[in-house]
């Protein structure tokens, strides 16, 4: 077992590599740092020395990959490449380009509020989906079960923007139940969070039943089922002793898959509602065009989806003993 | 040459003009229609799809789907089709210029335009309320007398505007009925951008195994693992916002699953009685892929084109609505969503934009979702899509 996450870990590596490379080709061979730097001084009246003192100041002004100048390592550690890019490996992040915060701790600061908001909503969300779910395998083929995946259908045809919005005006405005918008600490966070919380769980609902509909339905065509139903069990604890038992492993793999992206939080919900997290952390850079908060944030989100498919991986083999370790 | 003097001789005969970019869409719209009526043709030929048909047909839902779905396709291809306008003079007689050659307008106009003309044209001087006679905010008059009075002025169209006017006064039924082009070929195009990639990466990758298989895996994989809003957002901001870089990325950030999809289906095909006789007989490997593989892999295709669309509007939508989608520009429900939003902060609110924009949008999704979930019953059943 061990050696088996070792194994999967290091193969991780060449795929991180190729994240770092993608990044570095857009952020810095498509968008060279005299246009960044021009972007960021503004188009109008920008003089070379400007950019030039940017670029320094900000450590851009190094070679891309060899740095001539030097002697022994620093001949490929004092470069672009290896400052700006090959650091996100050890997560030092650096500072960012417009408002000169340190990337890292700052992404330490904005963790919690994104956790904070998203670990309920996917809780309650995975909650609400199998137990639906669960309802309409056992009612089948009937008028609910077709109700209710059309209004799954409806409920997934909806743009996100439009729960947001319609949420906030008549839970917001009109009702006045909770604020529109807004954080706070502690305890005292919870009427913050509240409205997006119900909005992700609504937003999220639809494809989330059907999804896990088909995996009930599947399971229930199985033999194993047949032979439950030919003991004389009764359809309910075939549904809840034997059907849910096996479809776990499948639900499993998807909720594996989404955990580690519980810290870096939704860019919408996040700049709606003003939460103060890594989402609006990520939608304030795109709107400042602050390219080091986006380059590091594109590295997390990739290692945390390595992340996600490790766990994917080693849950997997915990739950179904029928997979080897090869 | 030849062919072009006649075409322009013919096009100055008939008063119309088109420049490069006219000539490029409508080429387009037409290679399109072609490119859908010879799928339909090849696939009436086959039995699993002429089965998948008959299955659909008797469904009500599905077909009310496919009608507005072709409603949609008409209003976007009408959206597509341009030509400029014989500029005219002050007093309405065409201009013409020095060597008496005829000047045409600047702006092309589409068959959409010339269509709702009337929508197009008929502009107030800022909100009004759906099908109101008079103006949604107060103004100041002063009367004869000198003494002043706020009155909602009468508009000057009254109950033409059947989705009421938005802040500059332009009608929102035609701004809607203009982003419809935009969600169909962020739609369409992407998938078409998607589709020749992903059948041919996943087809290479299950089919030869080895070192191409391990290369083919390695990158996308890398690919999948950046978040894609994440990448869409750094490509947008690098480069110029528009549509058809915005169905660019998308479309190079949506290849991966299909491929990882095809792959595994070519795996599976591969192992199959007959591609292991067709092998045996000594068939050669491209005969075999064009022959034996790719046909049994387009149902798939089809299905995975059908379910992503809805995907694509919605995410056109939420870039849109984050400031790096088809830019300011070009119409869209994202930017009519972003629009309605500040509205609706003012008192008393201004509701219709958004209604006009969630009217449209679900129109299109609702539709596309409920007839994707049809042709993927009828076509394969045990396919698991999320």
């Amino acid at each position: 077992m061990f050696s088996y996450i070792i194994r999967k870990s290091l193969y991780a590596i060449p795929i991180l590599i190729g994240v770092n490379v993608i990044t570095f080709l857009l952020f810095f061979v498509v968008n060279p740092p005299d246009i960044m730097a021009r972007r960021m001084l503004g188009e109008k009246n920008v003089t070379p020395e400007a950019i030039q003192k940017w670029k320094s100041d900000n450590g851009y002004n190094l070679p891309s990959f060899v740095n001539t100048k030097e002697a022994g390592w620093a001949v490929v550690t004092n470069t672009i490449f290896f400052q700006k890019s090959m650091r996100l490996f050890w997560f030092d992040f650096g500072r960012s380009d417009r408002t000169k915060v340190d990337i890292g701790s700052e992404i330490k600061q904005r963790m919690g509020p994104s956790f904070l908001l998203a670990l309920p909503t996917f809780i309650f969300g995975i909650m609400v989906e199998i137990v639906m779910a669960m309802l309409i395998a056992y009612y089948r083929g009937s008028y609910l079960d077709f109700w209710t995946v059309l209004i799954c259908v409806i409920m997934m045809s909806v743009s996100m923007l439009f729960y947001i919005i319609g949420a906030q005006y008549f839970f917001g405005k009109v009702l006045k139940l909770f604020p529109i918008s807004g954080y706070d600490t502690g305890i005292y966070s919870l009427k913050f969070i509240m409205l997006p919380v119900i909005i992700g769980i609504i937003g999220g609902v639809g494809v989330g039943i059907r999804f896990y509909r088909t995996l009930f339905l599947e399971e229930v065509s199985k033999d194993y089922v047949r032979t439950a139903r030919a003991k004389g069990l009764s359809e309910r604890s075939v549904l809840f002793r034997h059907v849910l038992k096996n479809a776990m492993i499948p639900i499993l793999t998807d909720v594996m898959m989404t955990l580690p992206f519980l810290f870096v939080g939704s860019l919408l919900m996040e700049s709606f509602f003003a939460i103060p997290g890594l989402g609006s952390f990520t939608i304030d850079a795109i709107n400042a065009q602050d390219f080091a908060i986006v380059r590091s944030m594109v590295f997390l989100g990739a290692v945390l989806y390595i992340i996600g498919q490790l766990l994917t991986d080693i849950s997997y083999t915990i739950a179904d003993p029928r997979i080897r370790l090869s | 040459m030849l062919l072009n003097y006649y075409m322009n001789g013919f096009m100055q005969t008939i008063n119309i003009h088109l420049d490069a970019y006219c000539v490029a869409g409508n080429c387009a719209v037409f290679l399109l229609i072609l490119l859908i009526i010879r799928f339909i043709q090849s696939a009436a030929h086959r039995e699993h799809y002429r089965m998948a048909w008959r299955q659909l047909k008797v469904k009500v839902l599905p077909m009310i789907s496919m009608v507005i779905l072709c409603i949609y396709v008409l209003l976007a291809l009408m959206d597509s089709i341009a030509w400029h306008d014989r500029a005219l003079n002050p007093d309405g007689s065409p201009s013409v210029n020095v060597g008496n050659y005829p000047v045409f307008d600047t702006n092309s106009l589409t068959l959409l335009d010339r269509a709702f003309s009337s929508l197009r044209k008929n502009n107030e001087k800022t909100f009004s309320a759906p099908f109101a006679g008079e103006q949604f905010t107060m103004e100041t008059i002063v009367k004869a007398n000198g003494a002043k009075q706020r009155i909602t002025p009468k508009l000057k169209y009254p109950g033409a505007h059947w989705l009421g006017t938005d802040k500059v006064g332009s009608d929102v039924l035609f701004a809607a009925l203009k982003g419809v082009r935009t969600a169909l070929i962020v739609g369409g195009l992407t998938t078409l951008i998607v589709i020749p990639f992903a059948i041919f990466f996943g087809v290479m990758a299950g089919f030869f195994g080895k070192w191409i298989d391990d290369i083919i895996q390695y990158s996308y994989t890398t690919l999948a693992s950046i978040p894609n809003v994440l990448l869409i957002v750094s490509f947008m901001l690098l480069m110029d916002k528009g549509l058809f870089q915005l169905c660019i990325i998308l479309g190079v950030t949506n290849w991966t699953g299909l491929c990882r999809f095809l792959r595994g289906e070519t795996l599976k095909l591969r192992e199959l009685d007959y591609v292991q006789a067709a092998e045996a007989l000594g068939v050669s490997r491209l005969k075999i892929i064009y022959r034996h593989i790719v046909p049994n892999l387009m149902h798939i295709v089809l299905i995975a084109c059908v379910l992503r669309f809805s995907a694509m509007v919605l995410t056109e939508a939420v870039l849109s609505y984050i400031g790096i989608g088809v830019g300011s520009n070009t119409g869209s429900w994202g930017t009519m969503i972003n629009a309605a939003r500040l509205d609706l902060t003012r008192e008393p609110v201004v509701w219709w934009n958004l209604l006009a924009a969630f009217v449209f949008m679900i129109g299109l999704i609702l539709p596309a979702n409920i007839f994707g979930d049809a042709l993927r019953d009828a076509l394969d059943p045990k396919l698991k899509t999320r």
